[in-house]
């Protein structure tokens, strides 16, 4: 992952096109010819309409308390429901959950407590990265150093800390791994904006005598982002394991929403009493999730980088 | 039914220990929840030292499993008058390096206690009705109190006597505690002597075999703290320790039926109760009765009790290990009532008194509750809103990591929260004064009783009671004086815990009602 | 140099001095250590006495005047629940925690380096395919969830379900022998067990990043003249392999594990919990969650300083194998 930031060329750069092929269309068959990462990608879809589509897939809604009944806790899979209108295809949690449905839920707390802070974290770090790498000089060295400083510190001390002096919570939790993430952006949208600097069509802005700040927000930004944003796709798996290891902690999000991590944690005691369902199943979902991220986002960054254009 | 038993199998287990063992069996591993902060008997009065300490160290008065008091380095002890108690001491007792046992030791301990510094939890709590001790004769001293204390004894199970001689030191406590940590001047009467100790990892103690009371069955005690719960199951299915305490609950229908594990229980002093806010108007969590407070209706906390299904979460959530409670301390303890029956579940009645009360469509109202200070706490607090919610009030939990909660509880930002009171001395005042006490600082009355509840009948019946040192009209006292705060519903028990002590196949214990784990008292069967 | 490394190390202290404030306040602001410390039974007076003790009742700013003033001489405070000093807590757990560390490393890179080679050596064989699969899997799975399965697997339902199949310890260290003041377990054969799951979990996601890394610099190094001069000469796929790509290949891989030691150390944090490992990471969490604030920022000073020498080391070190690098310049 270290390495991720030096593959910062932008899409297709360097490679001599065959006429009738559009860019997506080249992409899209680049993609598709590698059956790993479409079999990733079916994964992120799967997990992810699950997710969104939770209060309406869902058998139950897990967070309507008045709807559970504590004489269904830790029914194994395939068990039915005391009342006999419910199937829990995946058994139920201590707290008489359908498993199934709290999964469903709780991916979409992962999902999104994921999703928000790299996309929070992505537009802090492209302001940082492109306003040192435009002006450069003594801005560039002191946000660099920042960065710098950061980045040697690892994710989840940070996150770890921060969570201990800010308490529990989903927006604490997400401000932790904004924290923690942003640095990893502004470098990568450093480099990507010192590349694209010195190419004509900015140059050409120069010649124009357009505003400095219209340059850099009209020109550069469009042109650093999708490496930024193969990196944000990575990012987004290392934001949901680094959530679910702070909630398994005991230091993430509250049990009353819980996340995967937390669903995992809750199961963890279950497991030495053979309930293994209460933790193996969440356990595999987020594994799904973080797989089917990973391989996208390893293969739309071989794709990207023209050294390894086959 | 858990005292009459654990007579028996004490005297068993004490018969059993001095048969002799093979070498390499006399060895035992115990996994523990929780390590001891310190070897220092006096520097912090939490569960995990005491336990500890009590290998090491005797105190002039020992606690049985069921928290009677029992003769220890003292043979006997009466009140001579108020406030005046004479403990007679043990002949021929020696610390683990030689000297013997005498006076000027129980002198030295009680005074080191206020002079221990930096502790986090100070053992002046046992010593602070002192105001002088007289040394009548070396084998005899006399405690002089300036009010009545009823309960000094009690208070003397709590002070681990140590010995002047080897704990003196150029510092105002003598040895330091950092001194004592490393087993310097840790030397007591008790039956086992200090080997090592390394922090995080083990504690190693071998049999002082000077003992003057039963000998225990090993020659060397290792304790391991394994503070994950499903690691420190693995630890004993794997054979990494002999004897855990604390096995989680939700493993112990499996551990019940492994043949290879046998499992001690006792139903321990400390009740799981919710506390309402009787005092605060509008209260912080129940946003939508125009302003009024309705925990200060009897009917609505009658109704809120009425909706706890007690048993349900007994079995489900506590898998069984646990007593639904009717008052704060489990019969047949001392101060408690003999008829106390715990509150049927009644739906139907709970709505009707709410609706009576003025609440026909219930009201909202959040519940605190700690994540991760008493066993199951956050799951049960969540199976209450459930309950709750279905009474027609509609309750949200609020769970938080323990030092939050308890910053949230001081701060009366609870309409209703969960806790638990372990009542140490093992008698009805503890948790009376505790708990539903008016709070008062001055007289140390309801320091915990943050709904504020407030009745002016329960504090004289307990003030009296604290008085009194004839233990039959304390007793009396104590019962009506809870009995008053449960009528009221001024407080809502919910369960005692039980103890569980989980061990491999051979080994047995008898479990103790102040939760403690004793090596000494783990007895290999026959 | 000297300018540079002074730099480095005024970094750390400034880094040191704002974590260090952010701790304090936060801490503060989370709860008062006290009422998790404090008997339930204490009296108010008592517990009015133990936070005066404790310096607890000043304002949070002085609390932290008072420990900047202090830390300067090198005195970091006693912890609120040992009551020793909180360095020294930290140093007693340290072993643990590098021991643990390097194993895990060293596993790693005896996995990865090999494995990685062969995927860069033959990057469209099936078998490198397969190998690169398993190496996303490697960093996608959390490491606590990876040892969770490992402790289910090896030490409880293997051995239940094969009779005879060995149980490996899942829970804390085997036996301890005092090495020159440290006490380190690799030196008895108890200790290597109970240190292969920990370090299994650990090594994972560092073997799964060591070879990636390894393909990823195979396969720029083999296009590389000396490769196929090698070749030319006709010297064996062994020795072009064994001496010339390894050699070549060797200088980023051990700089990304010198570096990547800290991160394994902040992951010990981890896998230490889980399996009740007696490291400094466990300490750490133990004493963020009894707010026991003198250990949390001695953690933090030792762990930054440690991860600002890595850091150091490793620049130095990489300047010396790799002359076009000179130390003034920023990036790496």
């Amino acid at each position: 992952m270290t390495d991720a930031a030096a593959d910062n060329m932008p899409p297709g750069a360097g490679r001599a096109a065959p006429a009738v092929e559009t860019p997506w269309r080249r992409f899209m068959a680049d993609f598709c010819a590698n059956r790993l990462a479409l079999f990733g990608l079916v994964l992120v879809i799967v997990v992810a309409a699950a997710a969104l589509l939770a209060p309406w897939l869902a058998p139950q809604n897990p967070y309507d308390i008045a709807k559970l009944d504590i004489f269904d806790s830790k029914m194994p899979p395939g068990s039915a429901s005391s009342d006999g209108t419910l199937t829990y295809w995946l058994g139920t949690d201590g707290q008489a959950r359908d498993m199934l449905s709290a999964m469903m839920y709780g991916m979409r707390v992962s999902l999104l407590v994921g999703a928000v802070s790299v996309v929070v974290a992505l537009a802090i770090g492209t302001v940082v990265g492109l306003t040192a790498a435009f002006f450069g000089g003594r801005v560039d060295a002191f946000l660099m150093r920042c960065v710098d400083i950061q980045l040697s510190f690892p994710a989840i001390l940070v996150a770890l800390i921060l969570l201990a002096v800010l308490g529990q919570g989903v927006d604490k939790v997400l401000y932790a791994l904004i924290a923690v993430q942003w640095a990893y952006f502004a470098r990568a949208a450093r480099a990507a904006a010192l590349v694209e600097r010195e190419k004509e069509y900015v140059e050409a802005a120069r010649c124009l005598a357009l505003p400095r700040r219209r340059i850099l927000w009209r020109h550069l930004l469009p042109n650093c982002l999708p490496p930024l944003i193969v990196i944000a796709t990575v990012e987004v798996a290392h934001a949901i394991a680094l959530e679910a290891t702070l909630s398994f902690l005991g230091l993430g999000v509250p049990v009353t929403e819980p996340s995967l991590g937390k669903l995992i944690a809750n199961g963890f005691e279950f497991l030495m009493a053979g309930k293994y369902w209460i933790a193996l199943f969440p356990g595999l979902a987020l594994a799904m999730a973080l797989i089917g991220i990973n391989l996208v986002g390893d293969h739309l960054r071989d794709i990207l980088n023209p050294r390894n254009a086959r | 039914m858990i005292c009459r038993k654990a007579g028996a199998a004490l005297a068993l287990a004490l018969s059993l220990a001095a048969a002799p063992l093979p070498l390499a069996a006399q060895e035992l591993k115990v996994g523990l929840s929780t390590e001891p902060s310190s070897l220092d008997p006096q520097y912090h009065n939490l569960s995990p030292n005491n336990q500890i300490a009590l290998h090491l160290f005797e105190a002039l008065v020992a606690q049985d499993p069921a928290q009677n008091l029992q003769p220890a380095l003292a043979v006997s002890w009466k009140a001579i008058d108020d406030t005046t108690w004479e403990f007679k001491l043990r002949e021929g007792v020696t610390f683990h390096d030689g000297s013997p046992f005498t006076a000027e030791d129980v002198v030295f301990t009680i005074d080191r206690a206020a002079k221990v510094p930096n502790a986090p939890s100070p053992f002046t709590q046992f010593t602070k009705q002192i105001v002088g001790i007289d040394v009548v004769d070396p084998m005899t001293v006399r405690l002089r109190t300036a009010a009545p204390a009823p309960l000094l004894p009690v208070d003397m199970t709590g002070i681990r006597i140590m010995s002047k001689k080897a704990a003196s030191g150029p510092a105002p406590e003598g040895k330091t505690t950092e001194q004592l940590n490393r087993g310097e001047g840790l030397v007591g009467t008790g039956p086992f002597k200090f080997v090592e100790w390394s922090r995080g990892n083990q504690l190693v103690l071998e049999r002082n075999d000077a003992y003057w009371g039963p000998k225990p069955a090993w020659k060397k005690v290792i304790f391991r703290p394994l503070p994950n719960a499903a690691t420190r199951v693995a630890g004993l299915l794997s054979g990494d320790v002999d004897f855990i305490e604390n096995p989680p609950t939700v493993d112990l229908p499996k551990l019940a039926s492994n043949e290879r594990v046998t499992l001690a229980r006792a139903l321990s002093n400390r009740v799981i109760y919710i506390h309402l806010d009787q005092f605060a108007e509008p209260t912080p969590g129940i946003p939508d009765t125009n302003g009024k407070n309705p925990l200060k209706d009897k009917n609505v906390r009658h109704a809120l009790s009425l909706a706890l299904d007690r048993t349900a979460i007994v079995q489900r959530i506590m898998e069984g290990f646990a007593v639904p409670a009717a008052d704060l301390l489990p019969s047949p303890m001392f101060g408690t009532r003999k008829d106390t029956p715990v509150e049927k579940v009644d739906v139907a009645r709970a709505k009707k008194l709410l609706a009576d009360a003025g609440y026909p469509n219930g009201f909202s109202i959040t519940l605190g509750t700690p994540n991760g200070r008493y066993i199951n706490d956050a799951k049960v607090a969540e199976t209450i809103a459930a309950l709750w919610t279905r009474a027609g009030v509609k309750t949200q939990i609020e769970a938080s990591a323990p030092p939050v909660f308890f910053k949230n509880r001081d701060e009366h930002k609870y309409s209703a929260y969960l806790a638990g009171w372990g009542a140490t001395t093992g008698e009805m005042s503890d948790p009376l004064r505790a708990l539903v006490a008016t709070p008062n600082r001055e007289r140390g009355m309801g320091g915990t009783n943050k709904g504020r509840y407030s009745n002016p009948a329960v504090d004289a019946k307990l003030v009296e009671a604290m008085r009194t040192v004839d233990d039959e009209k304390r007793r009396t006292l104590l019962q009506e004086a809870s009995k008053l705060a449960m009528d009221d519903y001024g407080i809502l028990p919910l369960h005692f815990e039980v103890s569980v002590w989980a061990m491999k196949k051979g080994l047995t214990y008898t479990g103790r009602a102040d939760q403690y784990t004793l090596a000494y008292l783990v007895a290999p069967a026959q | 140099m000297l300018v540079f490394i002074i730099r480095r190390l005024m970094q750390a202290v400034v880094v040191m001095v704002v974590m260090s404030a952010l701790v304090f306040g936060g801490i503060y602001l989370v709860g008062n250590p006290v009422t998790m410390l404090i008997s339930d039974q204490a009296s108010e007076a008592e517990r009015l006495a133990v936070i005066r003790d404790l310096g607890l009742d000043q304002p949070v700013w002085q609390q932290y005047l008072t420990f900047v003033g202090k830390a300067v001489v090198g005195e970091f405070g006693k912890s609120f629940r040992a009551g020793e000093p909180a360095m020294q807590l930290i140093f007693q757990h340290m072993p643990a925690t590098i021991e643990l560390a390097l194993v895990a490393m060293l596993l790693a890179v005896l996995v990865g380096v090999p494995l990685g080679m062969y995927a860069g050596l033959r990057p469209d064989s099936l078998r490198a395919r397969g190998i690169m699969t398993v190496s996303i899997l490697g960093f996608s799975l959390p490491t606590f969830w990876v040892g969770l399965m490992l402790i289910m697997l090896f030490a409880v339902a293997l051995p239940e379900w094969i009779p005879g199949w060995p149980r490996l310890p899942s829970s804390g260290r085997g036996p301890t022998v005092d090495i020159l003041g440290l006490k380190l377990s690799i030196f008895t054969a108890q200790g290597w067990l109970h240190l292969l799951l920990p370090a299994a979990t650990l090594a994972l996601a560092k073997g799964a990043l060591i070879i990636r890394l390894t393909r990823a610099a195979t396969r720029e190094v083999l296009p590389m003249d000396y490769v196929k001069f090698a070749r030319a000469k006709g010297l064996s796929e062994r020795r072009i392999v064994g001496v010339h790509v390894l050699k070549n290949i060797a200088i980023p891989i051990a700089t990304v594990t010198g570096l990547e030691l800290g991160q394994v150390i902040a992951f010990a944090v981890v896998t230490e919990t889980i399996f009740s490992w007696p490291g400094m990471g466990k300490l750490l969490i133990d004493s963020i969650l009894l707010l026991d604030r003198p250990v949390v920022v001695a953690y933090l000073v030792v762990i930054v300083f440690f991860l600002v020498m890595l850091n150091l080391v490793v620049d130095i070190l990489y300047s010396v194998l790799d002359p076009r690098v000179r130390l003034e310049a920023q990036g790496r």
